[in-house]
Order: C-alpha cells, then sequence, then structure tokens
C-alpha cells in the first residue's frame, strides 16, 4: 500500500524547519547575528589599528613647539587636553599618553596599560630624535605579512562558533519548551510517534539550515575583511556540522524539563554566559590562569572555537584537531541519551 | 447476560489517583462497550480529565485496573497507540504549521489511516489546507484537532471536552463528525460537563463527582430515575438528576 505521508522523522524534521523558516526571529539570530558582529568588530579594531599612537599635549608654554614637533613624526596623532578631562582622557582610551612640555618633558600614563608604555616609548623616540640624538646604527627590517593574525582574523571563527551555539541552545531548547506549554507534547505522546524521532528532528533541521549560516560571514570576513580561509570547504563543514549536533544535543537536553519560559532562559544563560566569557571567544583563553585551564579546554565552546580557528585560518587536518573533535563527540552523545531518558512529555 | 458476547473497549476498576493531598481519583470503575459513545458527565474537578489520561496511557494510575481493546498499557503501548485516536483538552498546535501540514505530520505516525484529503472532507477544512493554525477559529481548530484524533483510522476515540467554549454552531458540526464515526462502527468515549452534548451524543453515561461514579445508565434513564412527581413541571434533564443525587448544579455559571 502506497506511503501517503513521509516517514515521520522527515515530517517532523520539515514541521520544524518549516516552523523556523517562518519565524522571522530565528532567522535574524542564525544569519544576521554573525555578520552584524563582524562588521562591529572589523570597524572598532580596524586593520592598521596600533600602528598609530595618540598623544595628549596638555596646554602651556612650549606646547605649540612641542605640538609641531610631534605633527611631523610619523605614527603620532596629537590631541590636545585640558587639565581637568587628563585623566578621563587617559581612562578612556582617548589618548595613550599625555606629555607635558618641559625640559626635561613629563610623560603621564599608567604603565599597566600595555598601549600606554608602547606609547611611551614611541614618544620618547620621537621626541629624542628631534631634539638631535644620534642613532648608532639603524637595523635593517624585514616587514613580513602574515594574514590571519589580527585581532579580527581570530575572531571571526569564534563568532562563527558563538552563533552555532545561540541557535542550537536557544532556538531548540525555546521551540521545545513553547511545545511542552502548549501541550503538544503530550498530544505527540499520545500518538504512535517514536519519542527518539521528536528529539533527533529539530537537531537534523539545524543541519539543513548551517550551510547558509557559515557560508554568510565566511565569505563576508573573507571578501571584506580580508580574512585568510585556508581549510577546505569539506573540513570547514565537518567541524560546524559535529558544532550544530553538539549544540543542538545540548539544547534537547536543556528542553528536556523546563516548564516555564522564565526557567528556560535562566538555564541558557546559566550555561552560556560563562562560555562567551571562559571559552576563547573574544580574547585568548589563555589569558586565565593555568589551574582553570583544564577545564576550559573541556567546555563545548572552546573546542569548537579552537577546532574552528585552527581549520579555518591555518588549514589544519582534522586528525590534527583529534582532542577537540572528541569533545564535541562525548557532548554531543551524553546530554542526547540523558535528555531521551528525562525528557518530560506533560 | 447478553454483556458477555459484547466486546468490551475499555474496562476500568477501582482507579485511584491522588496529587499529594488532592484525591482526583477516588475507586473508579466504569465500561465501555464496542461500538457505543459513553459519556463521563460531571462538573470541573470530578476528575474526567484525570480518568481519561490514564485510560489514554499519559498518566500512570495509583491503583486499579485498566483494559483498553483488550490490551494493558504496559505491555502492549506501541500497538495499542495505533488503533487509538486521542483529542486534549487545550491543545495548541504548531501556530504557524497550515492545517495540511498539521495533518501530514500526524498522519504519518500511523500504519494505516486514510488520506489527507478524506480526512479534511470529514472535518470540512478543505476550504482551509493552506492557513496557518494561528489563523484559525476556535470552532475550525477543534476540528483540525479531531481529524488528527482520526487521521490513524482509529477503532476507539477519547475526547476530552470536545466542545468546551464553542460556538453551538461548530458543537454541531463536531457532534456531526463524531455521528459520522460511530456509523462507521467507532467507539467513543468523551468527557464532558455539557448536559445537552451527553443527551445528545451519548448511548450511557456516567456521572462523576469527587474521583467516583456516582451513576450510570442511559441518559433516559438517568432522568426517569428522578421520579414522576419531578417530571410533571418540565422534561427532566440530566442537570436535574446531578442536582437531585448532589445537591449542586453541574456546572457554576
Amino acid at each position: 500500500m502506497p506511503r501517503v505521508t513521509h516517514h515521520p522523522l522527515v515530517e517532523l524534521t520539515l514541521a520544524r524547519l518549516r516552523e523556523f523558516a517562518r519565524e522571522p526571529e530565528a532567522l535574524f539570530w542564525a544569519f544576521l547575528f554573525p555578520i552584524v558582529m563582524s562588521v562591529a568588530m572589523a570597524v572598532a579594531f580596524p586593520a592598521g589599528r596600533g600602528q598609530t599612537v595618540r598623544v595628549g599635549v596638555a596646554p602651556g608654554e612650549q606646547s605649540e613647539a612641542l605640538r609641531q614637533t610631534l605633527a611631523a613624526a610619523k605614527d603620532i596623532v596629537v590631541r590636545d587636553v585640558p587639565p581637568e578631562r587628563q585623566l578621563q582622557a587617559l581612562r578612556n582610551g582617548e589618548v595613550h599618553v599625555i606629555v607635558e612640555a618641559g625640559s626635561p618633558p613629563t610623560y603621564r600614563f599608567d604603565p599597566v596599560r600595555e598601549e600606554s608604555r608602547l606609547a611611551r616609548l614611541v614618544l620618547d623616540n620621537a621626541l629624542k630624535h628631534s631634539a638631535g640624538r644620534v642613532e648608532p646604527w639603524h637595523a635593517h627590517e624585514d616587514l613580513i605579512d602574515i594574514p590571519g593574525s589580527r585581532y579580527v582574523d581570530w575572531l571571526i571563527p569564534g563568532i562563527i562558533s558563538l552563533g552555532i551555539m545561540n541557535s542550537g541552545l536557544w532556538s531548540i531548547g525555546f521551540m521545545t519548551v513553547q511545545a511542552r506549554l502548549r501541550k503538544l507534547l503530550k498530544r505527540l505522546a499520545a500518538s504512535p510517534m517514536r519519542r527518539r524521532h521528536f528529539l533527533m528532528a529539530p537537531v537534523i533541521a539545524r543541519l539543513a539550515l548551517l550551510g547558509p549560516e557559515i557560508a554568510a560571514p565566511l565569505l563576508f570576513g573573507s571578501m571584506a575583511l580580508g580574512m585568510p580561509v585556508r581549510g577546505g570547504v569539506a573540513s570547514i563543514a565537518l567541524v560546524a556540522v559535529a558544532g550544530a549536533l553538539m549544540f543542538g544535543s545540548l539544547g534537547v537536553l536543556m528542553g528536556s524539563r523546563v516548564r516555564t519560559f522564565e526557567a528556560a532562559s535562566g538555564l541558557m544563560n546559566l550555561i552560556s554566559i560563562p562560555m562567551w566569557v571562559l571559552s576563547g571567544v573574544f580574547f585568548s583563553a589563555s589569558n586565565y590562569p593555568d589551574a582553570v585551564q583544564p577545564f576550559i579546554q573541556a567546555l563545548p565552546l572552546t573546542a569548537l572555537g579552537d577546532a574552528m580557528r585552527g581549520v579555518i585560518l591555518e588549514g589544519a587536518s582534522l586528525p590534527s584537531l583529534a582532542n577537540e573533535l572528541a569533545i564535541i563527540a562525548v557532548w554531543t552523545i551524553v546530554p542526547f541519551v540523558i535528555a531521551l531518558k528525562i525528557f518530560k512529555w506533560r | 447476560m447478553e454483556n458477555q458476547r459484547v466486546k468490551l473497549a475499555v474496562r476500568c476498576r477501582n482507579l485511584q489517583k491522588r496529587y499529594g493531598d488532592v484525591v482526583a481519583v477516588d475507586g473508579l470503575s466504569f465500561e465501555v462497550r464496542a461500538g457505543e459513545c459513553f459519556g463521563l458527565l460531571g462538573p470541573n474537578g470530578a476528575g474526567k480529565t484525570t480518568t481519561i489520561e490514564i485510560l489514554e496511557g499519559l498518566l500512570a494510575p495509583d491503583g486499579g485496573d485498566v483494559e483498553v481493546l483488550g490490551c494493558r498499557w504496559e505491555t502492549d503501548e506501541p500497538r495499542l497507540r495505533q488503533r487509538l485516536g486521542v483529542q486534549l483538552q487545550e491543545t495548541q498546535f504548531t501556530d504557524k504549521l497550515t492545517v495540511e501540514e498539521t495533518l501530514r505530520l500526524f498522519r504519518s505516525f500511523y500504519d494505516r489511516g486514510q488520506t489527507i484529503e478524506e480526512l479534511l472532507g470529514l472535518v470540512e477544512l478543505e476550504g482551509k489546507r493552506r492557513s496557518w493554525v494561528v489563523k484559525l477559529s476556535g470552532g475550525q481548530k477543534q476540528r483540525l484537532s479531531i481529524a488528527c484524533a482520526l487521521a490513524g483510522d482509529p477503532d476507539l476515540l477519547f475526547l476530552d471536552e470536545p466542545t468546551t467554549g464553542l460556538d453551538p454552531q461548530s458543537r454541531r458540526q463536531l457532534w456531526a463528525v463524531l455521528t459520522r464515526f460511530r456509523e462507521a462502527g467507532g467507539t467513543v468515549l468523551l468527557t464532558t460537563h455539557y448536559m445537552d452534548e451527553a443527551e445528545t451524543l451519548c448511548d450511557r453515561v456516567a456521572i462523576v463527582d469527587h474521583g467516583r461514579v456516582i451513576a450510570e445508565d442511559t441518559p433516559k434513564g438517568l432522568i426517569a430515575s428522578l421520579g414522576a412527581p419531578k417530571v410533571v413541571v418540565h422534561q427532566g434533564t440530566l442537570e436535574d438528576v446531578f442536582m437531585s443525587l448532589t445537591g449542586r448544579h453541574l456546572r457554576e455559571e
């Protein structure tokens, strides 16, 4: 007898895809968010930043001569800063160091800030040079352009991973809680539907959307921002799929017993915010003390971010990422098995 | 007795269910014969929903015995689910799926059943097949819900308050669907707090209050049991029956 409809897993997956495609918010988070974040970052950290140093000149006699000397120096940008605003200007990075004319001049800065220490050196160099210091020798400079070493290059794979985490946890977790609240889960439990099909469907649906979701920021990053993409499409795709399955599975676990939207939000924030902070998305995780490194390395987002960076920026081979892929595999299988056991259908 | 020849669609004996201190179902027993429409009539909080969810295999009872279509939930669940249709109180389907997509989803769970066209025709929703669920009226949503319950061509339908909150015309439309189902040989167990629904649709009715059956008979039989003097002024109704048994109204309006 010919089948009237598709296999239930296919129907469940189609239902999830349709639900997603017809929800404008979900589309934003999946596609626009990574691009918006990348653009914002690129604008805030443009290429070439860090090559000029911002120096504040305090008003006073001889400040005019000082300003002219500095204006002639390349790498230095001069700003006028009145005394009452000096601390504020230093604190919020408007200027890196403040100089007061005098013989000798006074440098004002906080040595804790790396940019300020650098600025002080550049400033000192420029002033001494114009005062007539003679260099014993000039070194040859062999400038090398290493694509992929900018902050923005390092950021984008991390942001792609963040996007995968967000859509996995929030869209799957939330849709599940919503279905429970509407008693749709109870109604489905009353039918012959297999429970594992219901839990697998959203994870598979995520995969279908993964292609455009990754491609958009990758293309944007490489074409508009010059990020190198060294890995092949197949390896990047594989890492992305692994990450999507992992966070899909975690999303299913998150949604497995929660009964209200408040509890769902709370739980998802509890899981994702520590990873936003610890997993090396916005700055390297090695900034944290050694004692917590094993814990950080074991986190799902850390593993995915590292694998993404490896495969995109370095073209790393999959075997070399075995550690990260193993961690991802564990975070995929274990949550799904647990969810199947503890899922509340009522 | 001729009852021994009649197959039983549902048999429950001495059902018990409590939630903490609250006893929802307290020694409830009844039988539903194959091919009949059986009603559980009672006010809100009487334990009707708890009872029907136990019979639907969605809730485990604390005590008592349940047999549905000759099978037990503990051992025969997959097979039973193929033969049942269920409509819950207040199910909301996914808002942004169409009527047809929702029906396809439910139909896909069953090994056998009608086509989507036939199901749409049964509940007269052909014109709405491409509408999103969120755009349907209350009556249309209930009809979709019944169509999903009928998707697997069930032998037995469980309906929990099928017409609550519907306007009179929608109620009659739904009753017509159920009547057609009965005529094709199906069995129905429904809960309701509308006495006209119980009188119109049901072959037999059990009146339920505080988790137990306090009377069980055909609607006419129950009304006749009120006794002749009470019937002098007006035709007795099931409302009166309930009143005489408990001293309260069926529905607090």
